[in-house]
């Protein structure tokens, strides 16, 4: 009976050695996406009961955590939580976390790679692990105008040094008090959280970086980069009929402004903002030069902003009416608040695309610097003298054109204006996004539910203010 | 491997160590495991030692010690290494129940009871040394013994006395105490097997038609064991106990195939097996769920939450785990009967969950080299059996708790809270102990009436 015995033995063997092959497997593969589950509670209790590190702006901390009592030994505090809630987000037990909070989760909880160092002295000489620090880039007094001017309207502003790509303020409006989220009082976080969640204007909704709109007129600036890229100049003239009918449709695209002309010079047309000479020059230049040019300022790409963000689109595959609607931003060109002040600032800083940023240091709680960010050149979409021969038309525009509500005396300002309608029974989207020379500094300012006319004179008169607020509190 | 020979039959003696003093030493040093690990729980969470230590230390000693004599005097030739596994396997279960007791505000006390069931065990197990001087006589009764398995297996049933838990009627209330006739009979029918195959392994092997490459025994021979193997199974599927049932099948299939020396037996089994696992599947209700909460646990959250956090719960514990007292195990339902695999792998990591089915290896290794030595075919079976069933529990349940295979209740051996699972291992391994007593006992080298017997490496043969 040995035979058989020794072939029993040799199946214990199989099914203990896939026992420990299948542990194995657990420890090598699984268990990082375990641990990254958002209903992990281990996780997320050990998260709760450590000392996260501070958000900061200069010297003020925007997200701070306190010793608390009861069932976890700190607690999550913002002060000025309102005003600063579209960059910090939320830290919620039940309704995980939002914007920096969610990005930088691993450094604020000290769990991240680069603090492993730190947390294995920690664990030697029994200090309790603490998180890192985050140092942000963004200008207090910028935040606050850009707040006050969006006031309560559902919208966003954001306003970037164009010449290194650091984040001055970032704001989506209606604004909320993230204390109530990321309060330890589970039932009030839930109320709260229902409360916001469903609340009408959708203050938990970040329109500056995770929602993307139709852009609009402000996406002719893209196709006017796209012509001059393509051998165009300032002077080349344009057809702009009252009325351009679209081919292979019954449809026509008609202006909301006055043209000047039947043939305008394409400045002339980004002045007037005129749809019909954009119309044509979107259907000269053909799709795929335009999303060609759409892509090389940051379009169909994974955005590089470190907040989570959401990716702007210009559409595929599309036939001459559908090129020249996307030219003039509608169709289903779509993109998000940051990305059209992506593409002022390329303009504004002579072509060179900088990598937007909202942290410039991570600090370990040793005031050792863990990491920081430099300023980064992500690409060059057009070349030094045609970014310039944007910037004389873009500021043609606020001199004499649809963007004079964003006038500043004693202020070089170039900008656009934008308004969109997604569907006619809907409010237009009204946009302003420009540059000044001093400050360097871009802005754009989004208001998604302008109630005026669906002109570009219109939009102007609703995003302008909000967009000259901001330059003024940066002067 | 060496050629087996036949030893001249001049009267040499094979001779195996004793190593009594080794297993002194090893179970004093398995005992410790399970002791540091309470002391290191109470270190961690009240950074205090436990307030009863000296009482319970000396009382777990004592039992590993007390343990050891009656092996000593009653089973001096038994292999060394099986009793401290199974003291180190039981400590580390007894600790954990102790460390989970903690959770519950104010604690709970049921590793108090878990004791109790140990030193019951122990009891039993020394019982079994005692009574069962050579496991040859067990042989006897095959019938009587089935007949009292059988009565076991039923009494859940009875009303008034048996009792449902989670959907299986496999337990009877006695005293406040409830119990699992199951795990005892499961004891009582895998002798009665053993006795009826070493009685007909011949006919059945030999006598009897072929069809289909395979050697069927006549009627008259195989239909008692068919009959008593279909009744057990069929009550033990009655009762919803299909975790018994899968060992039991598992136990009859290994000793048809040692017995008879054919490998159609086991093809053919698992055959059956698949085909009733495609039934199932699609005949019953909570196969497919268990099926998903295999493949596919997160498709949906509620209902597979205890496999999830076990999973949680390793990804937590990482490679060296979180520490005695410092992970959350409380977070899987049933952490300490049915998922304790995952609270281990928790606290003490992969490595200790890998050390844990080590040392389960390590004993199912011990039984079946004692099949191996042991000079009389009934032993061979029983042993090789016993073990082999022991290895398939660790398997189906630490297997079902990693997401190797689906998931069945059974218990974790020796570590599982619960009385009469802890109560019929101790029993096994006195059988084991006996078995291995009477295998590696000096005797005069010859060949076993079967077989040549290959001399194994671990084996010396001296000259008297």
């Amino acid at each position: 009976m040995n035979g058989p015995l020794r072939k029993v033995s040799i199946f214990i063997s199989l099914m203990m050695a896939a026992l420990l092959l299948n542990i194995t497997w657990i420890s090598v593969v699984r268990t990082n996406e375990l641990n990254a589950d958002p209903r992990n509670r281990r996780v997320r209790d050990a998260e709760f009961a450590s000392d996260r590190g501070a958000i900061l702006v200069g010297n003020t901390p925007i997200a701070i955590t306190n010793p608390s009592e009861g069932r976890f030994p700190y607690a999550r505090s913002y002060p000025k939580g309102d005003t600063w809630s579209s960059v910090t987000g939320w830290y919620s037990y039940d309704y995980a976390r939002s914007e920096l909070e969610k990005q930088y989760n691993e450094e604020l909880s000290g769990t991240g790679s680069s603090q492993a160092v730190s947390r294995i002295i920690d664990l030697l000489v029994g200090r309790q692990r603490q998180g890192a620090n985050l140092s942000t880039t963004l200008n207090p007094a910028a935040q606050q105008a850009a707040v006050d001017a969006l006031g309560d309207k559902q919208g966003a502003a954001i306003a970037m040094d164009w010449e290194t790509g650091e984040i001055l303020a970032l704001v989506s409006a209606p604004t909320y008090d993230p204390n109530r989220l990321s309060t330890l009082d589970l039932t009030q976080e839930r109320v709260a959280w229902d409360e916001l969640l469903n609340a009408k204007d959708e203050p938990l909704k970040n329109r500056a970086v995770r929602e993307v709109f139709p852009p609009g007129s402000t996406f002719k600036l893209v196709t006017a980069a796209a012509a001059l890229e393509n051998g165009m100049l300032p002077s080349s003239e344009l057809q702009s009929p009252q009325s351009l009918p679209l081919p292979n449709s019954n449809r026509s695209m008609g202006n909301s402004t006055n043209c000047g002309g039947t043939t305008v010079t394409l400045e002339q047309a980004l002045v007037t903002s005129c749809n019909t000479a954009f119309g044509n020059l979107g259907m000269e230049l053909g799709s795929e030069k335009l999303r060609a040019a759409a892509e090389a300022f940051g379009f169909n790409a994974e955005p590089t902003i470190d907040l989570p963000a959401a990716a702007s689109r210009f559409p595929a595959e599309i036939d001459e009416a559908q090129t020249a609607l996307s030219a003039i931003g509608q169709f289903d060109v779509a993109a998000s608040p940051l990305q059209m002040l992506q593409v002022v600032a390329a303009i504004a800083n002579d072509g060179h695309m900088m990598q937007p940023h909202v942290v410039r240091t991570v600090t370990g709680a040793d005031l050792k610097v863990v990491r920081s960010m430099e300023p980064h050149e992500l690409s060059q979409p057009l070349s030094e003298s045609n970014a310039q021969l944007m910037q004389q038309m873009m500021e043609s525009v606020v001199a004499d054109g649809t963007g004079r509500p964003a006038r500043i005396d004693g202020m070089t300002i170039g900008g656009k204006t934008g308004t969109a309608q997604s569907d006619p029974d809907r409010p237009p989207y009204a946009w302003f996004i420009g540059y000044a020379k001093d400050p360097k500094v871009a802005v754009v300012a989004f208001v998604q539910s302008a109630d005026v006319e669906r002109d570009d004179i219109s939009g102007g008169r609703v995003a302008a203010p909000i967009f000259k607020a901001i330059l003024e509190a940066l002067r | 491997m060496s050629v087996p020979r036949q030893p001249a039959a001049t009267g040499e003696v094979v001779v195996h160590l004793q190593r009594r003093n080794v297993e002194l030493l090893l179970i004093l040093l398995a005992c410790s495991f399970g002791l540091a690990g309470w002391i290191m729980t109470h270190l961690a969470l009240y950074n205090s030692l436990p307030p009863n230590l000296p009482l319970v230390a000396g009382l777990w000693y004592g039992l590993g010690l007390v343990a050891h004599l009656f092996v000593r005097f009653l089973t001096p030739w038994a292999d060394p290494v099986i009793l401290p596994c199974v003291f180190l396997l039981n400590g580390l279960g007894l600790a954990m129940i102790a460390r989970i007791d903690q959770i519950p505000d104010p604690p709970r006390n049921d590793v108090a009871s878990q004791l109790l069931w140990t030193s019951l065990g122990i009891v039993l197990f020394i019982g079994v040394l005692i009574l069962v001087r050579d496991h040859r006589r067990l042989q006897r009764y095959p019938y009587l013994l089935f007949i009292a398995g059988v009565a076991l297996l039923l009494l859940p049933l009875i009303p008034g006395l048996g009792i449902a838990l989670g959907g299986a009627q496999i337990w009877i209330r006695v005293f406040g105490y409830s119990f699992q006739p199951a795990e005892v009979a499961k004891i009582l029918l895998a002798v009665a097997f053993a006795a009826y195959f070493y009685e007909k392994r011949d006919v059945l092997a030999l006598a009897g038609k072929r069809f289909m490459g395979l050697d069927f025994p006549r009627a008259r021979d195989l239909g008692p064991i068919a009959l008593m193997w279909i009744a057990a199974l069929g009550i033990m599927v009655f009762q919803n106990d299909l975790g018994t049932a899968l060992l039991f099948f598992g136990l009859f299939t290994v000793m048809i195939y040692i017995a008879t020396q054919r490998p159609a037996w086991p093809l053919l089994a698992g055959v059956m097996f698949i085909v009733a696992g495609f039934l199932a599947y699609n005949f019953t209700n909570h196969v497919p769920r268990r099926v998903n909460a295999w493949l596919d646990p997160f498709s949906n959250y509620d209902a597979n939450l205890q496999i999830i956090s076990a999973q949680f719960g390793y990804a937590w514990g990482g490679l060296f785990g979180r520490g005695w007292g410092m992970g959350r195990p409380g977070l899987t339902p049933l952490a300490k009967s049915d998922f304790i695999a995952g609270a281990l792998g928790e606290e003490l990591g992969i490595l200790g969950l890998m050390a844990v089915v080590m040392v389960y290896a390590l004993i199912s290794a011990r039984g079946m080299k004692a099949a191996l030595l042991c000079p009389d075919g009934f032993g061979k079976l029983l042993a090789g059996g016993l073990a082999f069933v022991f290895s398939l529990q660790v398997f189906a349940i630490v297997g079902g708790i990693t997401r190797l295979l689906p998931l069945t209740g059974l218990t974790t051996p020796f570590m599982s809270q619960g009385g009469s699972s802890l109560v019929a291992n101790w029993m096994i391994i006195g059988i084991l102990m006996v078995i291995s007593h009477r295998a590696r006992m000096p005797q005069i080298a010859t060949a076993t009436p079967q077989e040549l017997l290959t001399p194994d490496d671990a084996t010396a043969v001296i000259t008297r």
